[in-house]
């Protein structure tokens, strides 16, 4: 473990230039060719579904997936809002609650305890966080049912909190926050505030945090992707479709599609709809999730 | 998903010894407490059904699309029982699931929607609580098709149970392009061998088209075709099972079926429900679909340029003249072990299933193909269709629902059976063995599956 603990630096020292030595034009152009080609691949799937949100459903069926019908985007968008008396636009609602304030008080967790993992030396802690990167391990998955049996004993499932409290751990996000901790809080600065005469947790909330942020961008990023993505917990956990996350909700009209095909319009443009909260996120976040990526990937 | 199956049959207890059983616990078999009970041996006794006292409310799970609209009926009707319904996935995609999930926690809803084809599990696994003492319930026999009430107390008319009420059906007819039949001179098929012949009329007048679609994964629309032949594949006796996938009447579908695709007259690339398989309705490609009643929306929903095109017969029959049809597909309403208000809550599933406002909701909203026999006047099922040329479609179904047998029974493992079927007609689509070849093969796994769950299998 101490290996992880002696990284100096959090950001790579920045090359001005690999070497000097320039790529031949061939090997560039096929480089340029390789990475076109991963790029349609990888964006192909959203272009369909832009293009199938726009149709009807019947056009759905019958008429070319990769390229526009009858322009019926904003009918779908219509239905996509009132089915249900608007039932859609609550799951948005949930599902931006359960990742956005989950990730965000599960970063804050996760910040906590790696700081306290990294700066104070106590009897065990290699241990703690021994059993921590276990968990790591454990897919949530196969949590998932146990949770739900634990929160019958409570008589809490079907609620808010069934969902939320399990998506606010974090295992992965104490790894990384103890890694980065260790390597950008320098003990020396802690040594001086403590002699300013800064409480323990003022230090954590005003220097602390504040040098971890790059870190702490990435595991809110991390763990809003997971939460959102996570369908087998609310799967197990929810019946009642007013606090369904978006996923299950979409699920849920995709297998009725057999008794109303109208459905599965809805499900599509609704898939649509649905991406955009993430995109926003991410073109919002992405510069310092790619600095949190970068963190402690060399020594110096 | 939805689509699944239906029910489960008879179990033919010995109808006397279940009536003296259950006779101790109440009215189920009219005698009484006179006679001396005798010691219960199969089932425990059903218990009472008292009414309980003050408010209650029940919680509902199903998947019926606008079934919180019925349920919003029923609660202004009823101020004394509230119901919360949750809308929940398919049963198949997790919601049975989770119910084990619940009933093994210990709350579990007050009803479910339940299948008729996952009804023995329920059961094998005590999921259900036997409503048969319940007031509401007593005269109920007569108000739904013959053979939903068979599957819903396994063939016994009561005597051993009834452990859910019927709720919508899938009688399956024959849906056909009318206007290419009559443009290729092809009648109405009304024998399998006529329909045989259809296609190839058809394939010689269009090599391009197909009479129908053979799916690897629409495993639940073969055990439909399945049970019109009149074959049996699962019995129970007491606690023993057995599994005959494997019969003379399955094995004449399955060659029937075979033939029709070595002679490559029935398209087998394509899925059910998928975009492809509703692409060749739109083009022509595919002039029939073998379906239920609930399928009159899919193709008016995903054919849509062939409007005024499609009519509905009955189903071909293995011998002229007979009437008889398969059923893919419908759902009952349980109520499920553990409830506190069975009475109440029997009450609800008894008005949900049969009140003509409540089957009027029902149908409009979800689809739904009643099982209560007044729901077949609905004005909406007496209506002419626009899609099918002005045709009512749906005296057609009436008349299939009539022709269901009523011993047909489902085996307590129906998903692993399904899959087991899936995985073999894969096989036979992609060149390897026969049809008939894969039902004996899935006649083996299913026993095996039933062994493993330590179920009595007879041999």
């Amino acid at each position: 473990m101490s290996m992880l603990t002696d990284i100096a630096g959090a950001h790579p020292p920045r090359h001005a230039r690999l070497g000097g030595r320039r790529d031949s034009p061939a090997a560039v152009g096929l480089a340029f060719v390789f990475l076109a080609l991963v790029a349609v691949y990888m964006l192909l799937p959203v272009f369909w579904l832009l293009v199938s949100a726009t149709k009807s459903q019947g056009d759905l069926v019958s008429t070319f997936g990769f390229w526009f019908a009858e322009m019926h985007l904003a009918d779908n968008l219509r239905a996509l809002f009132t089915e249900q008396d608007g039932v859609y636009l609550r799951w948005m609602v949930n599902s931006l609650l359960y990742a956005g304030l989950g990730a965000a008080v599960g970063t804050l967790l996760a910040a906590l305890a790696g700081y306290a993992l990294a700066k104070f030396p106590f009897r065990g802690r290699e241990l703690v966080f021994s059993v921590i990167l276990g968990g790591v391990l454990v897919p949530a998955t196969a949590l998932a049912l146990p949770l739900f049996l634990l929160f019958a004993k409570l008589e809490a499932t079907n609620t808010f909190w069934s969902v939320f409290l399990p998506s606010v751990v974090s295992p992965f996000g104490v790894y990384l926050s103890r890694i980065f901790a260790a390597a950008s809080v320098p003990d020396e600065l802690i040594e001086a505030a403590r002699l300013d005469g800064a409480g323990e947790w003022r230090i954590f909330f005003t220097i602390a945090l504040r040098l971890m942020s790059p870190a702490l961008v990435t595991i809110f990023l991390f763990q809003f992707v997971v939460i959102w993505n996570n369908f087998l917990l609310p799967l197990v956990m929810l019946q009642d479709d007013r606090l369904y996350p978006v996923t299950l909700g979409l699920f849920t009209w995709q297998s009725q599609v057999s008794r109303e095909p109208g459905l599965q319009i809805l499900t599509v443009a609704g898939s649509l709809v649905s991406v955009v909260p993430i995109v926003i996120t991410f073109l919002l976040l992405q510069r310092y999730w790619r600095a949190g990526l970068a963190a402690g990937a060399v020594k110096s | 998903m939805s689509l699944r199956t239906i029910s489960p049959a008879p179990r033919r207890l010995l109808g006397a010894l279940a009536c003296l059983a259950l006779a101790a616990a109440v009215t189920a078999c009219g005698g009484g407490g006179g006679e001396g009970a005798a010691p219960a041996e199969q089932q425990p006794p059903a218990a009472a059904c008292p009414k309980s006292s003050g408010k209650v409310n029940l919680t509902f799970w199903s998947w019926v699309p606008g079934v919180e609209k019925a349920v919003e009926e029923w609660n202004r009707q009823n101020p004394d029982i509230q119901v919360t319904v949750k809308t929940t996935p398919a049963g198949n995609a997790g919601t049975y699931q989770n119910m084990y999930n619940a009933l093994k926690a210990g709350n579990a809803p007050d009803l479910g929607q339940v299948e008729f084809d996952s009804l023995a599990s329920f059961r094998l696994q005590e999921g259900l609580t036997d409503i048969a003492a319940c007031e509401p319930v007593k005269q109920a026999a007569g108000l739904f098709a013959p053979w939903t009430w068979s599957q819903v107390t396994f063939g016994s008319g009561g005597k051993d149970g009834v452990w859910a009420i019927p709720q919508d059906t899938g009688p399956m007819a024959l849906y056909y392009r009318k206007d290419l039949f009559d443009k290729h001179g092809i009648a109405v098929p009304k024998t399998w061998e006529e329909y045989y012949q259809a296609a190839r009329k058809l394939k010689s007048a269009d090599p391009d088209a197909f009479i129908t679609h053979f799916s690897q994964t629409d495993p639940n629309w073969f055990t439909g075709l399945l049970w019109q032949s009149g074959a049996k594949l699962f019995a129970q006796q007491g606690d023993q099972w057995s599994v005959t996938v494997d019969n003379p009447d399955s094995r004449k579908v399955a060659d029937y079926w075979q033939k029709m695709i070595d002679e490559k007259l029935v398209a087998t690339d394509l899925q059910g429900f998928s975009p492809a398989l509703y692409k060749a309705w739109n083009s022509g490609d595919v002039v029939t679909w073998i379906s239920a009643a609930w399928g009159y929306s899919t193709i008016r929903d995903n054919a849509k340029s062939t409007a005024g095109k499609w009519a509905v017969a009955p189903m071909p029959q293995w011998s002229a003249g007979e009437g008889k049809a398969g059923n893919w597909g419908g759902s009952t309403t349980a109520v499920l072990a553990g409830s506190k208000h069975p009475y109440e809550a029997a009450k609800f599933a008894m008005w949900l299933n049969s009140d003509p406002k409540s089957l009027e909701i029902l149908n409009r909203e979800g689809g739904l193909y009643p099982a209560a026999t007044a729901g077949l006047d609905l004005p909406a099922l007496k209506a002419p269709v626009d899609f099918y040329g002005g045709q009512q479609i749906f005296d057609v179904f009436a008349e299939a629902s009539k022709g269901v047998d009523t011993a047909w029974t489902w085996g307590p493992t129906m998903v692993d059976t399904y899959r087991f079927m899936s995985d073999a007609f894969a096989g036979v689509l992609g060149g390897k063995g026969t049809l008939a070849q894969a039902l004996q093969d899935v006649d083996g796994k299913t026993a095996e599956s039933l062994r493993k769950q330590s179920l009595q299998v007879a041999e």
